[in-house]
């Protein structure tokens, strides 16, 4: 074997993400989109948006990940490809770590690109806009693990999409307080390292549990 | 080194309370075609994908070499599983795809050997067409065009293989068949077209019907 599934795998979803850019671009669209709708209810007042800005950016982030989630697995189901991937000698740790780390490129990593600009949108500080890049550095890709998860456990069912905001928002939560509680934390002048430690330690467990529970349950759905 | 046998000993596969079949046995040696027939929903499909590995029976056992398939070192090398669907993404070209299922299964990905097996299924003017493009019949084609990247003798599992192929492609996929048998490796298909192949005399294997 000289071929390394993982960024054969990787390589393909950019691939087909480029040839479908609009699919693509929906995540951060909806991201800055639904997050720059805040200001424009809640009012202008900017020590209200600077309270409320953290949380605001974070959920949207959240709710924006999902959108993507349902069609992580479901294509690659219909047209016979995950099947294949399935059978290569490629572990389904692999191939599950390779459909993560791909929709969090494709999904993560725009909407932390476009973050400083909400920041600047909600009157963030520089400091508190830095923190919320990290934290969203630290979080998205607990999104993508966890959401994979649950995308490969709700493959085939009906009302896939809504099992699986069922299943995964309630585990991202933590991730939400987290990332969210260390801009504030920022922003109210105080050290946020206890956040970002919390933080952390979610992604590592995630990253080590979340590709086994990922290849299980594509197992099980694939069966 | 010879190719190692496929067994199914007491293979027994329920949908529900329905048994598709039941104690079912069969071996497939190196260097044989079998033919696996029967009619709509006795389970064909559902058998080829336990021989494949991708399901477990609810009773036996399917083993290659007397490993149970999960334990066999080299099972995954060594078998080509081409499903009723094809496997091809939409917005793919014909040659992204293959490149990309060639490169998942460790097959040879060079550019002079996609474009060889292409050409050989005659799908060389078309490679660099986008696969939604193309018709049920060179989707099917380009998905066996897969078969003619194999140099070493393996088990081939292949699931209506001549399906929406036209009497050239149903030629060019016999050559190939004919080949890998030559070369020691293994086949079962499923058709429910007669076996048109002439240098292989197929072992027929009929699914009984469903309990």
């Amino acid at each position: 074997m000289t071929s390394n599934g993982f960024s054969v795998i990787v390589q393909r979803d950019l691939r087909l993400a480029a040839r479908r850019r609009i699919d693509a671009l929906l995540p951060v669209v909806f991201f800055i989109v639904a997050a720059s709708l805040f200001p424009l209810g809640v009012g202008p007042e900017p020590q209200v948006l600077r309270q409320i800005g953290p949380g605001i950016v974070w959920v949207c982030a959240l709710l924006a990940t999902m959108l993507s989630l349902t069609s992580l697995y479901s294509g690659d189901h219909a047209d016979g490809s995950l099947e294949q991937m399935l059978l290569s000698s490629h572990s389904g740790v692999v191939i599950a770590s390779a459909k993560a780390f791909a929709h969090w490129v494709l999904t993560g990593l725009p909407l932390i690109v476009a973050s400083p600009l909400l920041g600047l949108l909600f009157d963030m500080s520089g400091d508190a806009i830095s923190t919320l890049c990290f934290t969203l550095l630290l979080g998205t890709p607990i999104l993508s693990l966890l959401g994979s998860v649950g995308a490969a456990l709700t493959l085939g069912l009906r009302s896939a999409g809504v099992l699986l905001l069922l299943l995964v928002l309630p585990l991202c939560i933590p991730a939400l307080i987290f990332g969210s509680g260390a801009v504030v934390a920022v922003d109210a002048g105080m050290s946020a390292r206890g956040h970002l430690s919390l933080l952390g330690a979610l992604l590592l467990l995630t990253v080590l549990g979340a590709p086994l529970a990922g290849a299980a349950a594509l197992r099980i759905s694939t069966a | 080194m010879t190719l190692p046998t496929l067994r199914a000993e007491g293979l027994t596969y329920r949908r529900g309370e329905h048994a598709l079949f039941a104690g079912l046995n069969l071996e497939l040696p190196a260097g044989c075609l079998m033919w696996l027939r029967g009619h709509n929903g006795r389970g064909k499909t559902s058998l080829l994908r336990l021989l494949a590995g991708l399901a477990l029976p609810d009773s036996g056992r399917v083993t290659w070499g007397g490993v149970k398939l999960a334990d066999a070192p080299d099972f995954a090398t060594q078998r080509t599983y081409i499903a009723h669907a094809n496997a091809l993404k939409d917005d793919l070209t014909a040659y992204e795809a293959l490149q990309f299922l060639a490169a998942l299964h460790g097959r040879d990905a060079t550019p002079a050997a996609l474009h060889n097996a292409l050409s050989r299924l005659g799908m060389k003017q078309r490679q660099r067409a986008p696969v939604r493009t193309l018709s049920q019949g060179q989707r099917r084609r380009v998905a066996l065009a897969r078969l003619a990247l194999e140099r070493a003798p393996g088990l081939w599992v292949l699931d209506e293989p001549f399906d929406a192929l036209d009497v050239d492609g149903i030629g060019v996929i016999n050559a190939l068949l004919e080949q890998h048998l030559a070369r020691g490796g293994s086949v079962i298909l499923t058709s429910h077209q007669a076996l048109s192949i002439t240098g292989a005399t197929p072992q027929v294997h009929d699914l009984p019907g469903a309990t």
